[in-house]
């Protein structure tokens, strides 16, 4: 992402909306700025903000007088006033941040959409984690912090250690150069995201282990990790093997995405389905 | 993905948020045959009849969107408001499509209505563990998958400013920034802005448009008065 001088009239409100806190207002330019180590070309600032054209110069010019009477300039707080912002041409390896980071793109880099996969929300048809088995998702980066790939590589590293495997299908997978070391492309170790999640699957009763291997590595690496625990219930809806698991290590899971078995291998033909009456107010909800 | 489980905060925070959303299974090995896109837009059309809070499409975005003026004058103009008809009319490709609710009766006659209708889509409901166990059970449905969020590891209760770790973390993918959920806390707080418009602005950044305005309303009144 890059901002254009000529349009940008330094009104700061881009440097609140980044993720990262990348942008800033460079005092000798008088213009925002974006530090690229830092940005993870999340496009959140060209996407999110909204886009007017008011001139720049006069912008600048109100800008200043008011200034003289202590009177702010105060567009709304998500808007760019000149449309600013504009879109950079990323070349490998920089393109996997853009990957990892904006999700509406699917990954050029890696051929797979999303930072990870669909883990158990599907599971109702693709059955990937049973009964006895625990799929865990691995995530670093949020909230707000971002991670480097070497981050990754820490905790990839540790958990083929402990002989566990990668979901093949899982984006970071597609990036390491042997899934049995956990070793990650050594072009992108210094690549910044805004998060990404390792996914593996192991029997129940390491889940233990694992908790305790992810929580060793967060130690060493500068970014926040959370875990998401996918399990399969039983019969009657109930899950009671590995919320206690979680529980005597001192877990209080608060959330949880809960997936209630609609799914089937046929999609309904709604060929002769009755219309949906719709509702009246769909505009200005 | 897990862009709506992560969410910060305690169950009882949770109480005016469910979101509940469809998806088909991809992966050609999954062997899921039929019209996904003609499902999920039923699925989206069915949801729009309990009231939700916001839809989101997460390829083309939620019911609240950035604006793009092409006249100066758009500086002055007012700001957009939730345009359910828009995400309904702009569903180009089977995905992952969300409803946001904000209370439990409208999201558990949905889930019923889900059941009844056997769409054959996946379907999650991402809330507090109890709040969609006891959507189920008012459905009869047993629940089937579970992933727990085990929460951020190092962020406690007491946390400074983590009423904006709840705001910003109402979307997952990160696309909205602490400090600006930081800055609308500020702006009301400093009465700059209603708690509604700072919602609302911040909601624009939430491309898939899961985030729930009526919790962000409530988080931004307690911020005001100074409730921790």
């Amino acid at each position: 992402m890059k901002i254009n001088p000529q349009k940008c009239v330094a009104c700061g409100n881009c440097t609140y909306v980044c993720p990262m806190g990348a942008i800033y207002v460079d005092p000798m330019l008088k213009r925002a700025t974006i530090n690229r180590d830092e940005c993870v070309e999340c496009y959140s600032c060209y996407n999110g903000l909204s886009k007017e054209v008011l001139p720049p110069a006069t912008v600048r010019f109100v800008r200043r007088t008011l200034a003289n009477f202590r009177v702010r300039f105060e567009p709304e707080p998500d808007v760019c006033p000149t449309t600013a912002f504009e879109p950079d041409t990323l070349e490998w390896p920089r393109v996997v941040r853009r990957a990892f980071s904006d999700p509406r793109v699917p990954h050029e880099s890696t051929g797979v959409s999303g930072r990870g996969t669909e883990e158990v929300k599907t599971n109702d048809v693709t059955g990937r984690v049973g009964i006895g088995e625990v799929g865990f998702t691995i995530e670093l980066g949020r909230p707000g912090i971002g991670a480097r790939f070497r981050d990754f590589q820490e905790m990839s590293r540790a958990l083929a250690k402990a002989g566990v495997s990668f979901e093949k299908n899982n984006p970071i997978t597609t990036l390491m150069t042997d899934v049995t070391t956990g070793d990650i492309r050594a072009d992108i170790l210094n690549e910044k995201v805004m998060s990404a999640i390792i996914e593996i699957k192991v029997p129940v009763e390491r889940t233990e282990e694992i908790i305790r291997i992810i929580w060793d590595v967060e130690k060493r690496i500068p970014t926040q990790v959370v875990i998401g625990v996918g399990v399969r219930c039983d019969e009657e809806g109930e899950e009671k093997i590995v919320l206690p698991i979680l529980e005597k290590l001192g877990y209080n899971p608060q959330r949880a995405k809960t997936n209630i078995g609609l799914g089937r291998k046929q999609i309904r033909d709604l060929t002769n389905a009755a219309p949906v009456a719709q509702p009246k107010e769909l505009v200005n909800a | 993905m897990t862009n709506t489980l992560h969410r910060y905060g305690k169950a009882e925070s949770f109480f005016d948020d469910y979101i509940v959303f469809s998806l088909p299974a991809k992966s050609k090995a999954a062997g899921q045959t039929g019209d996904a896109l003609a499902a999920q837009k039923r699925f989206m059309q069915l949801a729009a009849e309990y009231k939700p809070v916001s839809l989101g499409d997460a390829l083309h975005g939620g019911s609240l969107r950035p604006t793009r003026s092409k006249s100066i004058f758009g500086h002055w103009g007012k700001r957009t408001r939730p345009n359910f008809k828009r995400v309904l009319d702009g569903m180009t490709k089977a995905g992952t499509m969300a409803a946001v609710f904000d209370n439990r009766a409208n999201a558990e006659a949905f889930v019923k209505r889900l059941k009844d209708e056997d769409l054959g889509l996946s379907v999650n409901i991402s809330s507090s563990i109890d709040n969609a166990k006891n959507a189920c059970r008012a459905a009869g449905i047993p629940r089937h998958s579970i992933a727990y969020s085990l929460g951020f590891e190092h962020v406690g209760d007491n946390t400074p400013g983590k009423q904006a770790i709840m705001l910003s973390t109402m979307c997952g993918h990160g696309m909205l920034s602490i400090n600006f959920a930081q800055k609308m806390m500020s702006f009301v707080k400093e009465n700059r802005r209603t708690p509604e418009e700072a919602a609302q602005a911040m909601a624009r950044f939430c491309s898939c448009g899961i985030f729930n305005t009526t919790r962000a309303k409530r988080i931004l009144e307690e911020v005001r008065v100074g409730v921790k």
